[in-house]
């Protein structure tokens, strides 16, 4: 229980960044704020248990994904303008989000409570999952086996989709036509 | 059912709610292309987050095997997330990439200014 | 940043344990938190601090743009090979069960190594290329 109330704390923590992240003007300062909530929501994941994300949005949102925003920042500009349109245009983008946020609220009231091992989610798949993997794959941790050997092509679909992506952002950045780098 | 237990098993998909509804509005109002995207990025968090505490066990540990473990968490929305969130950084990435070209020929980030430039 | 000597100690000594770090949350990732994700992240943010202290062109000098992206390629390759390999050996796409004829619980684990290691590979690559050639710009100015 102890857990659930910090895990609470740190995302009414997490809420508190994003707000402060829409009034900033300082594109520096989102995105070190940007890491900062990338940090916290891996602690909310190591409490969640699931170790292996934590881990993967510890070094990704709070390393890299910060590194490549400031790379590109330094390539812009630090600044964002100052808001020029009408103030309409922002009562009408309120309204949506809200409205859209009002529909995702009913939507929960149907969900399993946080933690019940009797959930959809919890009882198909995921049983076969865990008592079978470690015995036939020979792997203890469920998530490497479950990636790399059930769902194998799901993992090789990712790779393509990062491949294709690094090679575009090399495609586009590079300068090819002086020769050597 | 108990009112305490109902907030208490929802809290955590509304604050993800709250968070998405956050990122949505940054996405929408704001015309600097790289504060889009870290509103983008509030916004996957917030999907991530969700995903998360759906696969949550009450008194479940970790889901590597263990002999004193009864309980695991549900494996399979941790791989999907593990290779979105690899998956986004590599998206991420290639849209800043995009958008340092589009500073070289606009010469701004700003999407009424970019506008400006396209009427001429 | 490289005129802080402080920093360029500190950075000297710390890469070559961010990059054996790296190897081990690959090779350790059957058994505990981690994997192929994980460490490629890792071993780029190994280099990205490398070129962020000493700067482009040394980075470049250690790890040349052509060995990343050969990296980028070679793991996909590995990874769709294997599919390719234990088709090859009588089994379906991915299904490494083949790759040991006696166990194929042995062979399970040797393919998922393999796998892991192609997904590092990719992931690396493609990481620290998109750092080199956003820094590389960044130089250019």
């Amino acid at each position: 229980m102890t857990d659930e109330y910090s895990i609470f704390a740190l995302v009414v923590l997490l809420i508190v960044l994003a707000l402060v992240v829409v009034r900033l003007t300082s594109l520096l300062a989102v995105a070190i704020l940007a890491g900062a909530m990338s940090f916290i929501l891996a602690t909310v994941y190591t409490l969640l248990d699931a170790v292996d994300v934590a881990f993967t949005e510890a070094v990704v949102g709070a390393g890299i994904s910060l590194t490549l925003m400031l790379a590109a920042i330094s390539l812009t500009t630090r600044h964002e303008a100052p808001w020029r349109g009408r103030p309409a245009e922002r009562v009408v983008a309120l309204l949506v989000s809200l409205a859209s946020g009002a529909g995702l609220l009913y939507a929960t009231l149907d969900m399993p409570l946080l933690g019940d091992p009797a959930a959809p989610a919890n009882l198909h798949v995921a049983a076969r999952y865990i008592a079978e993997s470690p015995a036939s794959t020979g792997v203890p941790n469920m998530v490497t086996a479950i990636l790399a050997s059930y769902r194998g092509y799901d993992t090789l679909g990712e790779v393509a989709v990062i491949f294709t992506a690094g090679v575009c952002v090399i495609a586009l950045l590079r300068h090819w036509r002086e020769g050597k780098a | 059912m108990n009112v305490i237990d109902f907030v208490m098993g929802h809290a955590l998909q509304w604050g993800s709610v709250a968070l998405l509804m956050i990122g949505l509005y940054i996405v929408m109002t704001r015309g600097n292309l790289i504060k889009k995207v870290a509103g983008l990025n509030v916004f996957q968090g917030a999907v991530f987050l969700f995903y998360i505490s759906i696969a949550h066990v009450r008194d479940g540990t970790a889901p590597i095997v263990h002999e004193d473990a009864v309980l695991y968490a549900n494996p399979l929305p941790h791989v999907l997330i593990l290779t979105a969130i690899v998956v986004a950084v590599a998206t991420t990435s290639l849209a800043l990439a995009l958008i340092v070209r589009i500073r070289e020929s606009y010469g701004s980030i700003e999407e009424d200014e970019m506008a400006k430039v396209d009427m001429g | 940043m490289s005129e802080f000597i402080l920093v360029r100690v500190v950075v000297k000594i710390m890469v070559p344990f961010i990059l054996l770090f790296a190897l081990y949350v690959q090779m350790h990732g059957d058994y505990g938190p981690g994997g192929g994700f994980q460490a490629g992240v890792v071993f780029a943010t190994g280099i990205i601090v490398y070129t962020i202290v000493f700067g482009i062109r040394r980075a470049v000098e250690a790890v040349p743009m052509t060995a990343v992206m050969a990296m980028v390629c070679c793991g996909l390759i590995l990874y769709a090979g294997t599919g390719f390999a234990t088709m090859a050996l009588g089994g379906e796409y991915l299904n490494y069960s083949v790759l040991d004829s006696a166990d194929p619980v042995h062979g399970q684990h040797t393919g998922i190594i393999i796998i892991e290691l192609g997904v590092g590979i990719t992931v690396a690559g493609v990481l620290t290329a998109v750092f080199l050639v956003f820094a590389e710009r960044r130089a250019r100015r």
